[in-house]
């Protein structure tokens, strides 16, 4: 398959990558014969098959509506690069 | 200038009124200090997995059945794959493939003209978390309290043609939701909130124009006059040659007038897939049954019924129940002093100036019902009179008073000694001989001067009846 | 004595009847570590104090009576995608290399429950992609049968442990063949379960559907006690299954008499190192003159399991990987201007390029236009491949062949080519597409002296079948 720089541009975009020429050009032909590569798929013929997710034909599994969590403020900001007053920093978000 | 149609779809974001969040045991709460409402799960720490809460799928499915809707016995959730600092885990758990109600329909009827408003589906999802400027260092801070609440989003088909309709539509949706009780819907709390889909076409058309969103509504006030300003910009963009771009739009109540949200920097792909973390639900019909025998009475029922069994007006039965909060203190109250037209009056007339007064919603209202049935036991048994019960009752409906504490510390309680109240008398006869003259003489409205005189000496707290007997006999 | 080199079992029995304590146990443990692994880089993390601390605290449980579990007191090593409480949490990626878990993963709380000393975090391919782990951003793990090759991956780190006597056991994990792989190539045994028989609660996600965390040791019955404790249903974890019986070591038995045991024809095809055949068939071999019933059969669809797993693996990781954008935890770039600026520089400087390549399939295959093709034809694809084995298990106990098409390569070979790379994992991805368990266990070495991995795989719950066809091999081989 023959993947376009507009291709490689979306797909970065979508995943939030930024790409020097270089790299581009890479994924670019790696991409390429990736996708050829799974394109054999189409030789296995799949019709009036169920696409399946879960190997398990597990259902309906729930938990009861009691609360079990207390606050725990400190735990989950001790990981964060930047916080400010109980809360993730991130940079402006609305105009 | 043509004539147009305004063609209006909603989506409609409820929160689930359950203790707890959808995939994790954190409370739901309103409120509460920042990011302390949350766990691993919800803010999603490497590792942690989701486990479905068991009564937002109840939930769900009452909200359907209520409105009409078939359920899909085989449901499952979806990832919604977007980069935002509200969602966490960078992929919000919704359905899309296959969400758990479709195809149903409610009635509503504006001036007079009853139709019907399809609900293309209703799907279940996670709320995200909440982001507020801070002005000292021009940054966002997030906050994952409400991250993880669940939602129910209910899409209308586009059957609607005016705010009048919207707004008769969503009435109903949030007197619905509340009678069965799951959710609060209370829109200043964001727990109802509605998306407008809107376009306008030339009267007749039978293709629909291009329509734009405008997101996260959450006043019925705003939600009129976005519609209009945002029919008026497209009638003005078609009658001008122009185009209507598809588009997501702010609406700025302040200004009055809609914005083109920035497009967000990537295209609008979210590429939903099946959520591995999670399996499938299996609905059957046991489960159905079960659910569509535990619905409470919904609102059109509750009327005819207060109607029959109460003997209220049907213009009363319709504004207690006009509110799930009206309704249950009615209730409440007649279940414990057994005098429905009583207390439906007090609601009517009392309760409703002072809520116009304050400018609050019923939902606000926070006396008991035990103590309104209380302050009508003081009236019944003739120890306070309609007058000083209005008073006690300022104070019951502003602080939730004990209505015969009240009435014992400010002394209120009626004089019901007779030598007491005719020693009063006898003293008003005495220095209004003018009066008493004019009564003799056939003026009877001077009676009536005598009464006021008599209880203002009694500072209220006297039986009219009693003063009026007391006055004629001694006449 | 040199009590780096005793099995779990027997370093377990020995501290139980006190002829060792914990403490000498921990101590000899991290002595080996010091010596060997500048060399190999098994460990990102190597948890000494915690380690002495904890063996002291299990010493204590042992001597009150308070914990009986056969590998009590004995150090082991957790691969570095499993949180551990307290302890970083890496990985092997710069976007997690300060990552400190406020909890632990369920089968952590199983292994202390058990007795365990965690002595540190294992080496890995970047969040588990990869087969050589080359990938991982703390430099790369070498193989210590010959250090000029790679261990494997993505759980090197933990085979490598084993191998090396840095380590008595190890958890792995397995997503397309990261446990089977590197146990093949280290030459030591690791379990791939049942999906669904390990909770995955705490195992940092790659791809959802198909991860599986497993046991990794030096011989059968130490990969079966460790399996015995870590197993189990747990409500945490939605997909995990309820089994009847987490009891494996009662299936530790010499004898294969009758048992069925399939060989698919494709398995000894074309792509397969001669040597690496030779060394299957001495030991499909053994097995039948134990009595096992040993034919080959045609199991045609695995030839499309590979790209079905890449599409699925790389689809589930591309959202999986997402939240990693420097807000919450982990790396953040330096030197930003607005947010989007801030996601890209934090990823694109925080993933390594096997990560972001597979994050970038991922989107492909999901974006509009492509889902049909790619996605949900992976998804029809890994249905016909169950359906396969399903058939396949109407008439075998269990299926026989290679884990990989080869001993381990050179290090600095494979990741120039990453489709060469995909191939590798020829025999063992189509297991993780059908949620199946299999064992990796050694036999032989090549001319090179590098060990060759026999693989068992079983049907849905059959642990015990290829226990104790792995077991009586290894019993035969002496």
């Amino acid at each position: 398959m023959n993947i376009t720089d507009e291709t490689i541009e979306y797909v970065a975009a979508l995943a939030k990558l930024e790409l020097n020429r270089e790299e581009k050009e890479k994924a670019k032909k790696d991409l390429g014969s990736i996708l050829e590569y799974m394109d054999t798929m189409n030789e296995l013929n799949t019709d009036n098959i169920e696409p399946m997710s879960h190997v398990f034909p597990v259902k309906n599994v729930f938990r009861e509506d009691i609360v079990t969590n207390g606050p725990n403020r400190d735990i989950l900001l001790s990981n964060a690069p930047k916080q400010k007053d109980g809360c993730f920093m991130v940079p402006k978000t609305v105009e | 200038m043509k004539s147009y149609e305004t063609v209006i779809g909603l989506e409609v974001h409820v929160e689930l009124a359950t203790e707890t969040k959808i995939f994790c045991g954190c409370t739901t709460r309103f409120g509460g200090d920042t990011n302390t409402h949350c766990c691993p799960v919800c803010t999603g720490m490497p590792g942690t997995l989701p486990v479905l809460n068991k009564k937002v799928v109840e939930y769900a499915m009452a909200a359907g059945l209520a409105l009409n809707c078939k359920i899909n016995q085989q449901c499952k959730f979806d990832r919604k794959n977007y980069f935002y600092p509200d969602l966490p885990k960078a992929y919000q758990v919704s359905q899309l493939y296959l969400p758990i109600c479709h195809n149903g329909g409610i009635e509503i009827e504006v001036d007079g003209v009853k139709k019907v408003i399809g609900i293309h589906e209703i799907h279940m999802e996670e709320d995200a978390g909440k982001l507020t400027h801070d002005p000292w260092e021009d940054c966002t801070l997030v906050d994952y309290n409400r991250c993880g609440v669940p939602l129910i989003e209910i899409v209308s088909e586009p059957d609607m043609r005016s705010a009048e309709e919207v707004i008769a539509y969503l009435d109903k949706l949030k007197l619905i939701l509340q009678y069965l009780g799951v959710s609060d819907c209370k829109m200043q709390e964001g727990s109802l909130r509605a998306d407008i889909n809107l376009s306008v076409r030339e009267t007749g058309a039978k293709e629909f124009g291009t329509r734009t969103e405008m997101k996260n509504m959450n006043s019925f006030k705003a939600i009129t006059r976005a519609i209009e300003g945002e029919r008026k910009r497209q009638i003005e963009l078609l009658e001008e040659g122009k185009a209507v771009v598809q588009e997501t739009r702010r609406w700025d109540d302040n200004k009055d007038t809609s914005f083109a949200m920035r497009s967000k920097e990537d295209a609008q792909d979210y590429r939903y897939f099946p959520e591995p973390d999670l399996v499938p639900m299996e609905i059957s019909d046991e489960w159905i049954d079960e659910i569509r025998n535990r619905q409470p009475e919904l609102r059109d029922e509750k009327m005819l019924r207060y109607e029959k069994e109460y003997d209220i007006p049907a213009y009363d039965a319709g504004i207690i129940t006009g509110s799930k909060r009206l309704a249950d203190i009615f209730e409440e109250t007649v279940a414990i002093c057994k005098k429905p037209k009583e207390v439906s009056n007090w609601i009517m007339v009392e309760t409703m100036r002072l809520l116009k007064e304050t400018e609050m919603e019923p939902e606000d209202i926070h006396f008991t019902p035990d103590n309104l049935a209380k302050l009508i036991a003081l009236i019944h048994d003739g120890k306070i009179n309609r007058t000083v019960a209005k008073e006690v009752f300022e104070s019951v409906f502003k602080d939730n008073t004990d209505p015969e504490a009240y009435v014992k510390e400010h002394g209120l309680m009626m004089v019901n000694d007779e030598g007491e109240l005719r020693s009063v008398v006898e003293k008003v006869l005495a220095v209004n001989p003018t009066s008493v003259a004019d009564y003799r003489g056939g003026k009877e409205k001077a009676l009536g001067f005598l009464v006021g005189q008599t209880m203002k000496e009694m500072k209220g707290k006297a039986d009219p009846g009693m003063i009026n007997k007391i006055l004629k006999e001694l006449l | 004595m040199d009590l780096t080199s005793l099995s779990a079992l027997e370093l377990g029995r020995k501290i139980k009847n006190k002829e060792i304590t914990v403490e000498e146990a921990v101590r000899a443990q991290l002595e080996q570590i010091k010596a060997k692994d500048k060399e190999y880089n098994c460990y990102i993390t190597v948890m000494e104090e915690d380690a002495l601390a904890r063996g002291k605290e299990v010493q204590q449980l042992i001597d009150k009576g308070k914990i009986d579990s056969p590998l009590a007191g004995v150090p082991m090593v957790i691969k570095d995608n499993i949180c551990t409480k307290g302890t970083k949490t890496t990985c092997g990626s710069k976007i997690l290399y300060n990552f400190i878990p406020p909890y632990n993963a369920t089968v952590v709380e199983k292994l202390l429950n058990a007795g365990a000393v965690v002595i540190g975090k294992a080496n890995m391919d970047e969040f588990a992609m990869g087969s050589t782990t080359e990938t991982s951003y703390f430099g790369e793990t070498k193989n210590p049968h010959n250090t000029e090759y790679v261990p494997g991956g993505s759980s090197g780190g933990s085979a490598a442990a084993v191998a090396a006597e840095e380590a008595f056991y190890a958890l792995g994990s397995d997503t397309g063949g990261s446990i089977r792989q590197p146990s093949s190539f280290c030459g030591v045994t690791g379990i791939k379960p049942t999906y669904g028989t390990v909770s995955r609660y705490g195992l940092i996600a790659y791809a959802s559907s198909l991860d599986q965390i497993g046991p990794m040791a030096r011989n059968v019955s130490d990969c079966t006690a460790v399996l015995d404790i870590i197993s189990g249903y747990d409500s945490k974890d939605s997909t995990s299954l309820e089994g009847e019986n987490y009891n494996y070591t009662e299936a530790l038995v010499d004898d294969v008499k009758n048992m069925k045991i399939g060989i698919p024809k494709g398995y000894l095809g074309k792509g397969l190192d001669e040597e690496v055949r030779a060394g299957i068939l001495s030991a499909a071999n053994v097995l039948r003159e134990k009595g096992a019933i040993v034919e080959e059969f045609e199991l045609d669809v695995v030839d499309y399991a590979i790209p079905a797993y890449y599409v699925i693996a790389s689809a589930e990781a591309s959202s999986n990987l997402s939240r990693y954008d420097g807000v919450k935890y982990g790396y953040r770039t330096e030197d930003f201007e607005g947010l989007q600026e801030l996601y890209k520089k934090t990823r694109s400087e925080g993933f390594g390029n096997e990560a972001k390549r597979r994050m970038m399939i991922g989107a492909f295959v999901l974006s509009s236009g492509y889902y049909e093709a790619y996605y949900k034809k992976a998804l029809k694809v890994k249905a016909r491949i169950k359906e396969g084995f399903d058939k396949a298990f109407e008439k075998y106990d269990i299926i026989l062949g290679p884990t990989a098409p080869s001993t381990a390569p050179k290090l600095g070979e494979s990741l120039s080519d990453p489709l060469k790379m995909y191939l590798g994992d020829i025999y063992t991805v189509s297991v993780n597409l059908a949620g199946l368990p299999a064992i990796s266990l050694p036999c032989g070495t090549d001319s090179k002296g590098l060990p060759i991995g026999l693989q068992l795989i079983g049907k849905h719950f059959g642990e015990k079948d290829i226990i104790r066809a792995a077991y009586s091999y290894e019993q035969s081989k002496g």
